[in-house]
């Protein structure tokens, strides 16, 4: 037990960071705001998936993806694929020339469902593929990178490549993929309506409970000698070379568990909003979410909740109300993190927050104890008795 | 193919192949100037698209001043301003390098995100001073109309104008880098800095003046993309990962290198432009790119350096 405590959790301090975020994601947030906010509560939520993938990948690893958009890309699209064949009945395809396909390969002038999106007709095909898709992926990507020790400025680059690729080609596959619009008019699971009020709140609360999982197991990775091998390489890898390690190896691992981790996160995206579009994918939407685990701290899980939730927060608040100043803003905060805390709010919050808080217990301790001392003191025999 | 004749297809070639070199000339002119600072210091500057956008809206601005106020300039005005977005350009990188690089020299991961913060700032700056639509200068008269030397093909003389301003750049660049007392030390900085500060290049000043130089390459790239497309505030990001590319490919601080990898792109993305659709063109040399980096991440051609 204690063992699951330790790992799981991080000890005292990670399960009280866990507690509070639970009741601010579970209670708190349910609680106050109606369900248009909290349906974009939970759109964010699908967000600090990449960012909490991040973490693994950037903060622990060193290893600074630039194509994590991607992944969240694939895992969404395959749920979308899904939803969107179980959308087009021939019911309610009826009117096209070729019944019973998704809409946007009738106006494309495709007769007949392609091939790759013939499996998507079952649902546990469908979430087998939103977990082993991006997997393999980016097991060939890390792969023919790491094992020729392609890493850093280079490794993002490419990865960075590999996000405007694949966001061309879903854009110029217009009958295969839905094009620029995406995949929209997505209605239900097995018969579910995702759209029911009731099912919102169900899918927010799934969502919640995924991220605490992936929390928990990305705690459980890092505080085992894996995690303590992935910083030992992010800080000197050749030592970890010649210690007999394969660096690659690891290298590949962390990068096929963060990505399957940010499409768990695009997944639950396009069940919650309904569509999966291509500007999810591209460079801008996957260095937005480096900057939203910059933001919360890049060596913290829980941090990047947080710094997710709030840069959304400030981008909706801003761009609803002043659209201009909000580029100004994002830029600043990207240059003001990365030069002034490269921690993050975690780093923020470890640095001035902490102290303050043990100050503020350890005087309470002193005076209770003082208390407790003067009362001895007092009455001895009393105590005796 | 079947469908072209064999003259056509040579016209065809002729000319996709000279729109490629127009394309060649801005990736070239951008590369040359990330190429110099990513191979100097190892700094990826996400913000060298906005650079090329500072020099064009220079171009734009000084055409519109000169339209309106100096009628009789416009006809030279564009060689002054292939100058004057070289040293506002080049401006701006000094004091970028000196306000933002030079802090982070040591996690270069993270300068990669403080100027891609610095590109957003400036785009909405753009967006800000010359609005959200596309701007173009007015072009001289003799930057205009088409050399056809057969009854099939059209050159544009911009196209050509830029072509020999990019011939004119490189070779100034091989020469200030090859040739020259500063080149020699910016070399040595980049093979060894701490020896080369041992005796006595100031090396911080290099790498200053580096990426100065870099940005400013920049800024004629904007004032040679005025010519052949018009500019708005994002146009500076939809080049920047082509550039990349070109860099990557070529092997950094290789000149030679960069000039045959923006040569091959540039080529390989207009010639398959014209028989399979603009986006898929693009995602097959992207794609080759990736696989052949992936093979060889050195790059086409790289200097051996112990590391």
């Amino acid at each position: 037990m204690n063992f699951m405590y330790e790992r799981f959790l991080g000890g005292k301090n990670g399960a009280i960071g866990m507690l509070i975020l639970a009741a601010l994601i579970l209670i708190i947030l349910p609680a106050s705001l109606d369900l248009f906010r909290l349906n974009m509560v939970g759109k964010y939520l699908t967000y600090a998936f990449v960012a909490v993938s991040l973490v693994l990948l950037w903060g622990y690893g060193g290893i600074l993806s630039l194509g994590q958009g991607v992944f969240f890309g694939l895992g969404g699209y395959a749920m979308a694929m899904f939803l969107k064949i179980e959308a087009s009945d021939l019911e309610s395809t009826k009117i096209q020339s070729t019944p019973g396909i998704p809409d946007f390969m009738d106006w494309n002038q495709i007769t007949e469902l392609p091939w790759f999106w013939v499996p998507f007709h079952s649902f546990s095909f469908t979430l087998f593929a939103v977990i082993a898709v991006p997997a393999i992926f980016a097991f060939i990507i890390g792969y023919s990178m790491f094992k020729r020790r392609v890493g850093g400025v280079y490794f993002a680059i490419i990865t960075q490549v590999i996000a405007v690729i694949l966001t061309v080609l879903i854009v110029g596959q217009q009958g295969y993929t839905g094009g620029i619009n995406g995949i929209t008019d997505l209605k239900t699971i097995h018969g579910w309506d995702i759209r029911d009020d009731s099912s919102k709140y169900i899918l927010y609360f799934i969502n919640a409970f995924l991220l605490f999982g992936v929390i928990m197991i990305s705690r459980f990775i890092l505080t085992s000698k894996f995690g303590r091998l992935l910083l030992a390489m992010r800080d000197k890898e050749d030592r970890v070379r010649f210690s007999g390690y394969d660096v690659s190896n690891f290298k590949i691992f962390i990068f096929c568990v963060s990505a399957i981790i940010a499409a768990i996160g695009g997944a639950m995206f396009t069940l919650q909003v309904g569509f999966m579009s291509p500007s999810f994918v591209g460079i801008v939407p996957s260095i937005e979410m480096v900057i939203f685990a910059a933001v919360g701290g890049r060596m913290s899980l829980i941090g990047v909740v947080y710094g997710t939730l709030l840069v959304n927060y400030g981008k909706t608040v801003f761009s609803e109300t002043f659209p201009e100043i909000w580029l100004f803003l994002m830029g600043g905060l990207f240059i003001a993190v990365v030069m002034f805390f490269p921690n993050g709010l975690a780093g923020i919050w470890d640095k001035y927050g902490k102290p303050q808080l043990s100050r503020i217990s350890k005087m309470k301790f002193i005076s209770s104890a003082k208390a407790l001392i003067n009362s001895k003191n007092a009455s001895p025999v009393k105590d005796s008795k | 193919m079947g469908e072209y004749s064999i003259q056509e297809l040579t016209s065809i070639f002729a000319m996709q192949g000279f729109a490629g070199l127009s394309l060649f000339s801005v990736l070239l002119l951008m590369a040359l100037g990330l190429a110099i600072i990513f191979g100097q210091m190892g700094v990826i500057n996400m913000a060298h698209g906005e650079f090329m956008a500072v020099g064009a809206y220079t171009t734009y601005l000084l055409s519109v001043i000169s339209e309106t106020y100096f009628p009789a300039f416009l006809q030279y005005y564009f060689l002054f301003a292939i100058l004057a977005s070289f040293v506002i350009a080049g401006i701006l990188g000094y004091l970028t390098e000196f306000i933002l690089i030079r802090h982070l020299y040591k996690r270069p991961l993270d300068t990669l995100l403080a100027t891609w913060g610095l590109s957003l700032i400036m785009q909405q700056t753009f967006r800000s001073i010359f609005g959200a639509r596309e701007v173009s200068p007015t072009l001289p008269d003799w930057l205009m109309g088409a050399y056809q030397p057969t009854e099939s093909i059209y050159i544009p003389i911009n196209g050509m104008f830029v072509l020999g301003l990019t011939l004119v750049v490189t070779v100034g660049v091989y020469i200030l880098m090859y040739r020259s007392n500063w080149g020699l030390a910016v070399r040595a900085t980049t093979q060894n800095r701490i020896m080369s500060g041992a005796v006595g290049i100031n090396t911080k000043k290099i790498d200053r003046l580096t990426f100065a130089l870099g940005c400013g390459i920049a800024g004629i790239a904007g004032a040679a993309f005025t010519t052949i497309a018009s500019t708005g505030p994002t146009s500076g990001s939809l080049y920047i990962v082509d550039t990349f590319m070109v860099v990557v490919f070529g092997g950094a601080a290789s000149l030679f290198g960069t000039i045959a990898s923006a040569f091959t792109i540039a080529q390989a993305q207009s010639i398959l432009e014209f028989f399979i659709s603009g986006s898929m063109a693009k995602v097959f040399t992207l794609l080759t790119l990736v696989i052949i980096l992936m093979m060889r991440p050195e790059g086409l051609f790289s200097i051996k350096v112990r590391k």
